[in-house]
């Protein structure tokens, strides 16, 4: 089977979701053009990133009756689509959130797992942790998402990857930094090396959509790429700049890099899953026996 | 001394630069810059970022010499304007500054130097509301950490493109986007008195001073550590605390926080809100 991806490199307003919406229908009917099947917007794409105090203000709730996702899901009646919100839940609280939109239904909402609350970064102040990682089925195959930090970790791709995801779908609003010699920064490098990474050791598609544009003076750097299984790069879309970059996967792809590769088939995640209950059972322990310490003191 | 690499891509910096000055003046809903050129290596820099990143008719490059400035400032701000094609004007601003500056005759060089700084502030802010644009800053990462600036008077700006580089790195750009010889290799200096360099009031040359900021601030080494790479402890205790001593400078005043929401602490908004 054929998948034709498209990659939505897009810059976004900060805190206009009607903007941000337009680009978002247009660009997905520019995709319907080119033949794409699937359509991948960058993290928080409806909204802008550094959202701060605007977070509450431009939630949506992940309702078919929604204005915002009236629009997208008729949109997606003939293309599926990955965009990426603000959602609310019914406990009014907020996640940086990706959807899977196909044939007019919300097929999969992604909370963001991992909010980076350092450095530059401040999430964990604004919104809430997603505590659940699934692949989902669509019309491609098996599927996941994860948001920006969240593959930072190799644990929920790998999670993905059990849970039988054939395409990792990655969406990203990555500040640029790290300036050396090269004529790309180190975070670019970073992302563009763990994607090609994931790609090969789980022999899975992995596609990755990232903003342009700044916000104030981050910069965000785009180059989004998408990897086959064998951990070629398929298509990268340049740095900095809007772009819609189409590109054919063959999914067969799968069924030859297994069959050559069989790391899926190898893998023990009972074998994980005994040692991990082994280190969380110590860590347990030191901790009790730490607690008890500091009470006798 | 560890190898400490200050090199970077010049062109691809550019990119990012001319990049970032277009949209934050386009997005602030202006197309056009001011920027008050010295004479130095910074100002040239961001002139010539400026003049490529919104056309050379939008950008309007002030020469503000005072009666003490070296003719070779007002001549090197000339190579700068007329290699860009940047729209020009030169106001003098000795008639402004000499009434204040007569008041006390005893006036230290560092006040006279700080009028001269906070008066060229006012004309660029003045001559950025006639032509319509905004005040694109010349402030390069070293200064900014030293406080080796006035604040209100050099610092003030819209935007600065050039504030995460270092001086030698801006140099470095420097080269790539064509700012003449003349200028990349001269001393710097504020030019305020004369005989004035930076490297000769700081104490130390931005060589030095470079790598060890870029240890201390990029690489987060401990104090010791910078020491254990071949930095002078005298040196290293001194500039660490210029930093320290100066970081009011770099922040907004404090506001005395008495309600449940305060700009500053729990009002935050990027200034690119809503663009």
């Amino acid at each position: 089977m054929k998948l034709t991806l498209a990659l939505a490199q897009i810059n976004t307003k900060l805190g206009d979701v009607d903007a941000n919406l337009e680009k978002h229908l247009a660009l997905a009917r520019d995709a319907r053009q080119g033949g794409a099947g699937l359509i991948l917007f960058p993290e928080l794409s409806l909204t802008g990133y550094v959202l701060q105090d605007l977070a509450p203000a431009v939630a949506s709730l992940s309702e078919a009756d929604n204005p915002v996702f009236r629009r997208l899901l008729e949109a997606s009646r003939d293309l599926d689509m990955v965009i990426g919100f603000v959602d609310e839940d019914p406990r009014r609280r907020f996640y940086i959130a990706s959807a899977y939109l196909s044939r007019g239904e919300i097929v999969h909402v992604h909370h963001k797992v991992y909010l980076p609350t350092y450095g530059l970064f401040d999430e964990g102040r604004f919104f809430a942790p997603g505590d659940s990682v699934r692949a989902f089925d669509t019309r491609f195959g098996r599927a996941g998402m994860l948001i920006c930090e969240d593959f930072w970790h190799a644990s929920l791709p790998y999670l993905l990857w059990q849970d039988g995801a054939e395409l990792l779908l990655f969406a990203s609003a990555s500040p640029g930094r790290g300036l050396n010699a090269d004529p790309k920064l180190a975070s670019s490098a970073w992302v563009e090396h763990i994607n090609r990474a994931y790609a090969s050791l789980f022999t899975i598609f992995a596609a990755h959509a990232n903003r342009v544009g700044f916000e104030d003076g981050l910069n965000f750097w785009g180059g989004s790429t998408v990897f086959d299984p064998d951990g070629n790069l398929l298509a990268q879309a340049p740095y900095f700049e809007e772009t819609l970059t189409l590109r054919e996967l063959d999914l067969n792809q799968l069924h030859r890099t297994r069959a050559r590769l069989p790391l899926l088939r190898d893998e023990r995640p009972d074998l994980l899953q005994r040692e991990l209950e082994r280190i969380l059972q110590r860590q347990k322990v030191n901790a009790a026996r730490y607690n008890s310490e500091k009470d006798k003191e | 001394m560890i190898e400490i690499d200050l090199t970077l891509d010049p062109n691809f910096v550019r990119q990012i630069l001319t990049k970032f000055i277009r949209s934050e003046i386009t997005r602030a809903g202006f197309s056009r810059a001011v920027v008050n050129l010295s004479g130095g290596l910074d100002s040239a820099v961001s002139c010539f970022l400026a003049a490529e990143a919104l056309g050379p008719q939008n950008v309007l490059a002030l020469r503000l010499p005072y009666k003490t400035s070296s003719f070779d400032s007002l001549e090197h701000a000339q190579m700068v304007i007329d290699q860009t094609g940047v729209q020009a004007r030169t106001i003098s601003i000795t008639d402004m500054a000499d009434p204040l500056i007569d008041l006390e005759p005893a006036m230290s060089a560092v006040r006279k130097g700080n009028i001269m700084a906070r008066l060229r502030m006012i004309v660029a802010y003045d001559q950025s509301e006639a032509f319509k644009g905004l005040v694109v800053g010349t402030g390069n990462k070293t200064e900014i950490l030293l406080g080796y600036t006035t604040l209100y008077g050099d610092s003030a700006c819209a935007l600065n493109p050039i504030g995460d580089l270092y001086k030698t790195q801006v140099r470095q750009l420097a080269r790539e986007i064509g700012v003449p010889e003349a200028i990349i290799t001269k001393p710097p200096s504020a030019d305020l008195w004369t005989g004035q360099t930076d490297e000769g009031e700081l104490g130390f040359t931005y060589d030095e001073v470079d790598k060890l900021l870029y240890l201390l601030v990029d690489q987060r080494y401990r104090p010791e550590e910078c020491v254990e790479a071949g930095f002078e402890e005298k040196f290293v205790r001194a500039v660490l605390e210029r930093v320290r001593r100066n970081q009011f400078k770099r922040v907004l005043p404090p506001i005395a926080k008495l309600s449940n929401r305060t700009v500053g602490y729990d009002f935050l908004y990027l200034r690119d809100w809503g663009t």
